[in-house]
């Protein structure tokens, strides 16, 4: 059964395409992954799942409900932990928690029933009548997300639901959102973390520059190098260079090269699995080769492969100017 | 469809409560809901001029005098000034017209009396004698209070010296005073008690503070929500919009009445102040200027995206209100064109109507006008200002 369905959603900032076309279904009890790079428009495509935005074109149906038409319905059967957290510093975390069950039209006896649920699962018991000013990044974002769950919501959606916390906080997290999609929570989630969007999801839409560029399972997303014949190798240089990494660059079995660290880079090559022409590269400018490896495709690869280009380096180019129109910066800063 | 309006009622409560323990609990915030009011009285009604403008004003008598006259002008001068609860001028006594004229320049002191040396001659040869006042022209408002006192003075003192002439002249005149000055002006009010500038100030100063609540505090409060990303979680609740609306403007109008009862009870206790009108109706009229404002405030949020915003186009709208409505200066002091601009803010009738109520006890039947263009103000605004809200929460 299909807790989303997408068909065509657009959303237009002025002549800004922020999402341009996205279609897609989720199934019940799956967690869907957008991953892209900050600006490629996967929180304004959560944004209008949540009737938070108004789609300029094409329809979306979240738990059988029109987004546009039955706004109240779709409210009524999602939860939402956005990229700020959704909590009043002032209120205690318990006070918190039942003003959003209220809104929710959850009756004061299961609201705290819930309270006590969510609390303990996600080890807050103790800071229960704390004010919500005073805890960690982390700590807001575990009350955050019992906010988000206190209904029991069908769907829950998560945008960067780990952006800028600790590893263990991160960890704790992701274990969370494991043990919700064995009971049957359908979660869509956003993240510019490979490693993140490999470890949850079992759908992962790459979205770049406001278009979904590949949707798939996290498999075969990664059969799609080798359905293309490509091959990922590791290799460790001792004396790597910046002009020896942008000879590497016009092989022309080699199809990208990344830097990964001071002397690893990871090569992508092009329809061919056959490595010795590069290692005659290598030779040839006089790389102090230490190691080669061929390695398993990570996300990372997949989104280098499928969109040309990496991803934490790109500022996109398509990214409006601040004040490039007047609604555009009010309706993405968030 | 009652199940709904229970829904609204509830949600709106809710989200308004939490908007004050919010609020509550911000010490910055409480702090300055306390001074605000404070601030303004004392600032206002100490520093705009009230009846008495002048109040220990530097004043130099130069008294070249041969004969006795100008001697009693200075007498007379000393003695007025003595009656007074605050001495009006601080007088310095100067030997030459230059001298006084150098002081003004220097401006240690705002104005001199020059009674020339042939006063008292001039007056007993039959002819006309005059002073001289010279007044720091750089001051024309100083300078105009110590013409028209000093005017004043020299008219009494005109009359005495005519009273004793005709008493000399015509013996058997039983009340040669009447003869004089067959009649008098008598100055009445129609409540007791003196009044005091802050009985002018009080309502304003409500009105204003009601303003703010229901203008700034609301746009700002949507916008501060909308910054702080805590909006997404009540607008992707399952709830009406229009409860978002009620729920804040529910904890702005609860702010601010209670600004406005802090404001009246300095106002009475501070500077006492007398409300002559019922307390009912001030409450009453605290309300509607509310209602009157409160549609402004719902339009401007909705139209305001950002902090910075919100706050650029309030200021816009508030600053005109609060000087051409009559809060802090009388309407009608100031050019016929402001005037006409003045009758188009609602904060004007707000004013008016607080005012007849606090200063002259005036009841509702003798404030129909503000209290229909109020409500008027308020409905329209209202009407337009929701769809407008609702549509810009979600773009």
């Amino acid at each position: 059964m299909n807790m989303i369905e997408v068909e065509g959603l657009t959303r237009r900032f002025g002549d800004f395409t922020a999402v341009d076309h996205i279609s897609f279904t989720v199934e019940k009890g799956t967690v869907f992954g957008f991953l892209g790079p900050n600006g490629a428009g996967k929180s304004t495509a959560i944004r209008m799942l949540c009737t938070l935005l108004r789609p300029t074109e094409g329809s979306a149906r979240v738990v059988g409900f029109d987004i546009v038409k039955e706004q109240g319905e779709v409210r009524r059967h999602i939860g939402l932990v956005a990229e700020k957290i959704i909590l009043y510093d002032q209120l205690t975390a318990e006070e918190n928690l039942s003003l959003f069950g209220r809104l929710n039209n959850l009756p004061e006896e299961q609201i705290k029933q819930a309270i006590d649920k969510w609390l303990g699962r996600l080890h807050m018991e103790a800071w229960r009548k704390h004010r919500v000013g005073t805890f960690s990044t982390g700590m807001k974002q575990r009350i955050n997300v019992a906010r988000a769950l206190l209904h029991h919501p069908d769907v829950l959606f998560l945008d960067e639901p780990t952006l800028g916390l600790d590893p263990q906080t991160t960890h704790a997290i992701h274990q969370f959102i494991l043990e919700l999609r064995g009971e049957g929570i359908t979660i869509v989630l956003t993240t510019h973390d490979m490693v993140e969007a490999e470890a949850l999801c079992q759908q992962i839409a790459i979205i770049d520059q406001a278009k979904i560029v590949a949707l798939d399972t996290t498999t075969n997303l990664k059969r799609l190098l080798s359905a293309d014949n490509t091959t990922v190798i590791d290799v460790e240089i001792a004396n790597l260079s910046e002009p020896m990494l942008s000879q590497l660059k016009n092989v022309e079995s080699i199809a990208s090269v990344i830097q990964s660290d001071t002397y690893h880079v990871r090569i992508h090559t092009r329809n061919t699995d056959n490595i010795a022409p590069i290692l005659s590269a290598l030779n040839a400018m006089g790389a102090n080769v230490r190691a080669i490896n061929t390695v398993l495709p990570t996300m990372e690869d997949v989104f280098l492969h499928v969109t040309g280009r990496e991803m934490r380096d790109k500022v996109a180019a398509s990214v409006p100017s601040v004040r490039g129109h007047r609604w555009s910066r009010a309706s993405r800063v968030r | 469809m009652f199940g709904n309006l229970k829904g609204l009622i509830m949600h709106s409560l809710r989200l308004g409560i939490k908007d004050l323990l919010v609020f509550a609990r911000d010490r910055m915030m409480l702090i300055s809901f306390v001074i605000m009011p404070i601030f303004m009285m004392l600032m206002v009604g100490f520093i705009f001029p009230s009846q008495n403008v002048l109040k220990n004003v530097s004043f130099g008598v130069v008294n070249l005098d041969e004969g006795s006259m100008g001697g009693q002008v200075v007498l007379a001068l000393q003695q007025m000034n003595r009656g007074q609860d605050e001495r009006m001028f601080a007088i310095t006594y100067l030997h030459s017209k230059g001298a006084a004229v150098d002081q003004i320049k220097y401006q240690t002191t705002s104005g001199a009396l020059i009674i020339p040396s042939d006063f008292s001659a001039t007056i007993s040869t039959g002819e006309q004698a005059s002073v001289i006042l010279i007044t720091d022209q750089s001051n024309p408002q100083v300078s105009a209070g110590i013409t028209s006192t000093i005017n004043g003075l020299m008219s009494a003192m005109a009359n005495q010296l005519t009273v004793q002439r005709v008493a000399a002249l015509v013996p058997n005149v039983p009340n040669p005073q009447q003869l004089v000055v067959p009649f008098t002006v008598q100055t009445e009010g129609i409540v007791a008690g003196k009044s005091n500038y802050f009985e002018f100030m009080a309502p304003g100063i409500m009105a204003m503070t009601i303003m703010f609540a229901a203008m700034t505090g609301l746009a700002g409060s949507i916008s501060r929500e909308r910054e702080l990303g805590t909006l997404d979680g009540i607008i992707s609740a399952p709830i009406s919009r229009l409860s978002i609306i009620l729920g804040k403007s529910f904890a702005q109008v609860v702010r601010g009445l209670l600004q406005a009862l802090l404001t009246l009870i300095l106002a009475v206790v501070l500077f006492g102040v007398v409300v002559h009108g019922s307390y009912g109706l001030l409450a009453l009229l605290l309300l509607l200027t509310v209602f009157s404002f409160i549609g402004i405030g719902i339009m401007v949020s909705a139209l305001a995206s950002q902090q910075e915003t919100a706050m650029t186009i309030m200021m816009t709208l508030t600053f005109p209100m609060l000087f051409l409505s009559g809060a802090l200066f009388p309407v009608q002091q100031m050019p016929v064109a402001m005037q006409w601009i003045s009758k188009g803010l609602p904060m004007t009738y707000a004013v008016e109507a607080l005012r007849k109520c606090v200063v002259l006890g005036t009841g509702v039947s003798g404030m129909m006008t503000q209290i229909w263009v109020m409500l008027g103000f308020g409905a329209i605004f209202t009407v337009i200002a929701i769809p407008v809200f609702n549509r810009a929460i979600t773009r």
